[in-house]
């Protein structure tokens, strides 16, 4: 498995982060690098094997269905970069 | 002795002999602090004022004879717990700014049994690394040198910064966090005990989340008994954890320097690998023979899935990196950087705001979790961790607890290693296995190398029996008898 500049791209896209074309080549090459590497996983017998989600340890729980916190609006907002008074804002997403 | 060459245990002893008080233990290690941390980088915010202020009420407890087990103890805090009205920043310039509004579970636990916390300590940017060369406020040095040579070293990573303050003085014990070694690899680079609990022992409520379904919080400190009191406060049931497992708290110190008598110590052959250098290898050999004389018995056993940890784990954390990551979108919290759309909003905020091996790491998860590739990736890496967890569970039929080393070198240069990423990964090859199975396990140092550099080996243990750890680690400790410290430190720093 080997990633072509348009399938960066197309990651990089999903990810929403940045890239400029002069990243290309090396974010290609590194992330060929781990692919290449991983390949690794394919001389491992996997037939019938569960797949492991997590450790087993804990059971999901069910809690009583109250309130529990609440009231600290101006806590919630204290790090939003661009509140307008109780609100978060955003860039205008419609014409 | 200096007050900052004390251990968590004898300091406490002294507050309440009253040889000295919680101002002036306090107050040496931020003297410490403000000698050492502009060469060490160890802390990223320093809350010198509100230690001592702190550190005043200790005395008020002490006098009243109202001691918590840390009170008046100074703690590094990793700046991943979240810190009410303490800027946290996981090291990274989208956080950079980020003042939580609450308290992590775990230094709530530290702060209730009296700890006084001096400041933030350094890491990887999102505990993403290796070596503590990924921070947005830049590389933690090792306060460790090799012989005759003043090159400045790694701390390792992720928890660099707790690891190098631990071992310089400037803090007596020091959170850490463990993904896949991050407590225990930096643990060894520096000279430090180091334990990562099993997954579900401490809670992640408040910790600044990576890869969940690995990480844990654990305890770094300059003694195994410093480490067991350390640990003792920080672990416990959290209902606000999902993943926290109920069961109860035993008393973590009467494990220390209990009778190995009659302990089987699995010796898995696996971790002979290629890179191993001689010198490690002969501390490992040096380890076991420590332990045979303490009464155990050695087994030799085989984990057949080891040499697929690494590469197993840089699916899974990248993948779970992806998903906790996309919460970082310019909005609610953190950094924003303008654009024209929402999406150019947030596509520039996430490239101003990341660091290039967290990029790294959130493109590889979103490959592997993307449509047409998650079965061959992701869920391929799923089955491989359950045979991973398999033989840890098999050989813990046979034996009680594994020795391996916990690194396959000691602390290298800042600057080596850096030019491909899987050269860097493979620092982790022996702490990742025990972190895909959600074992405790520990570093513990056992001596020096041939270039004067500390070694490490790991115990890995049964799931919630981190007391065979702390009892064979604190066997180690005594036979190794290391008492070595680092050229750089605090002691006679004014």
């Amino acid at each position: 498995m080997s990633l072509d500049p348009a399938t960066v791209r197309r990651i990089a896209r999903l990810a929403r982060i940045g890239i400029d074309e002069s990243d290309l080549p090396a974010l290609q090459g590194e992330l060929n690098g781990i692919l290449g590497w991983v390949e690794q996983l394919n001389e491992v017998d996997v037939e019938g094997v569960t797949p492991m989600v997590g450790t087993g340890h804990a059971a999901l729980r069910t809690r009583d269905d109250v309130v529990t916190d609440g009231n600290c609006r101006d806590a919630v907002l204290s790090n939003a970069p661009d509140a307008v008074g109780p609100f978060y804002t955003v860039p205008k997403v419609v014409e | 002795m200096s007050l900052t060459e004390l251990t968590i245990a004898d300091a406490a002893a002294g507050l309440r002999a009253r040889k000295f008080s919680a101002v002036e233990l306090v107050r040496a290690h931020t003297d410490a602090i403000a000698a050492l941390n502009p060469r060490l980088n160890a802390y990223i915010t320093t809350t010198s004022d509100a230690a001592l202020q702190a550190a005043t009420h200790a005395d008020e407890a002490l006098a009243k004879g109202e001691a918590k087990p840390l009170t008046g103890i100074p703690l590094g805090i990793k700046d991943l717990f979240c810190t009410s009205g303490v800027r946290t920043t996981a090291a990274s310039n989208i956080l950079k700014n980020f003042v939580p509004p609450y308290e992590s579970t775990v230094t709530a636990n530290l702060l209730r049994d009296g700890a006084v916390f001096v400041g933030k300590t350094n890491l990887d940017e999102f505990a993403m690394g290796s070596a503590n060369i990924t921070s947005a406020f830049g590389p933690v040095e090792n306060p460790w040198k090799r012989n005759g040579d003043d090159a400045a070293l790694v701390p390792g990573g992720s928890s660099g910064g707790s690891a190098a303050a631990v071992a310089a003085g400037l803090a007596m014990g020091a959170t850490g966090t463990d993904t896949g070694g991050s407590i225990r690899q930096p643990a060894a680079y520096c000279g430090i005990v180091g334990l990562k609990p099993t997954y579900g022992r401490c809670s992640r409520f408040g910790t600044i989340a990576y890869a969940s379904s690995l990480d844990q919080a654990g305890p770094m400190a300059r003694s195994v008994r410093d480490c067991a009191i350390m640990l003792q406060s920080m672990a416990g049931f959290d209902v606000r954890d999902s993943t926290s497992v109920n069961c109860d708290v035993p008393d973590y110190s009467a494990a220390v320097g209990r009778s190995l008598k009659g302990l089987k110590v699995g010796i898995p052959a696996e971790y002979r690998a290629e890179g191993l250098s001689a010198e490690i290898e002969a501390a490992w050999q040096r380890g076991i023979e420590w332990l045979k004389a303490a009464g155990c018995e050695i087994v030799d056993v085989s984990l057949p899935h080891t040499k697929y940890g690494l590469a197993t784990y840089y699916i899974v954390a990248p993948a779970e990196c992806s998903s906790n990551l996309a919460r970082y979108d310019g909005l609610r919290f953190g950094e924003r950087v303008p654009g024209d759309t929402l999406d150019a909003m947030y596509e520039a905020t996430r490239r101003a705001g990341f660091g290039p091996e967290v990029r790294r790491r959130i493109m590889m998860g979103t490959y592997v979790l993307s449509a047409g590739y998650y079965d061959a990736y992701y869920l391929k890496a799923q089955k491989v961790r359950s045979l991973i967890r398999r033989d840890f569970t098999e050989s813990f039929q046979k034996v009680d607890v594994l020795l391996t080393p916990t690194a396959p070198t000691p602390a290298f240069a800042q600057g080596e290693k850096t030019d491909d990423p899987v050269q860097m990964y493979l620092n982790d090859i022996f702490t990742v296995p025990a972190s895909m199975a959600g074992m405790p396990a520990m570093s513990v140092p056992v001596g020096l190398g041939a270039t004067g550099l500390p070694l490490g080996l790991q115990l890995i243990g049964r799931p919630f029996d981190e007391e065979t750890l702390l009892a064979a680690g604190s066997a180690l400790e005594s036979a190794a008898g290391f008492t070595h410290r680092p050229v750089i430190r605090a002691e006679g720093a004014k």
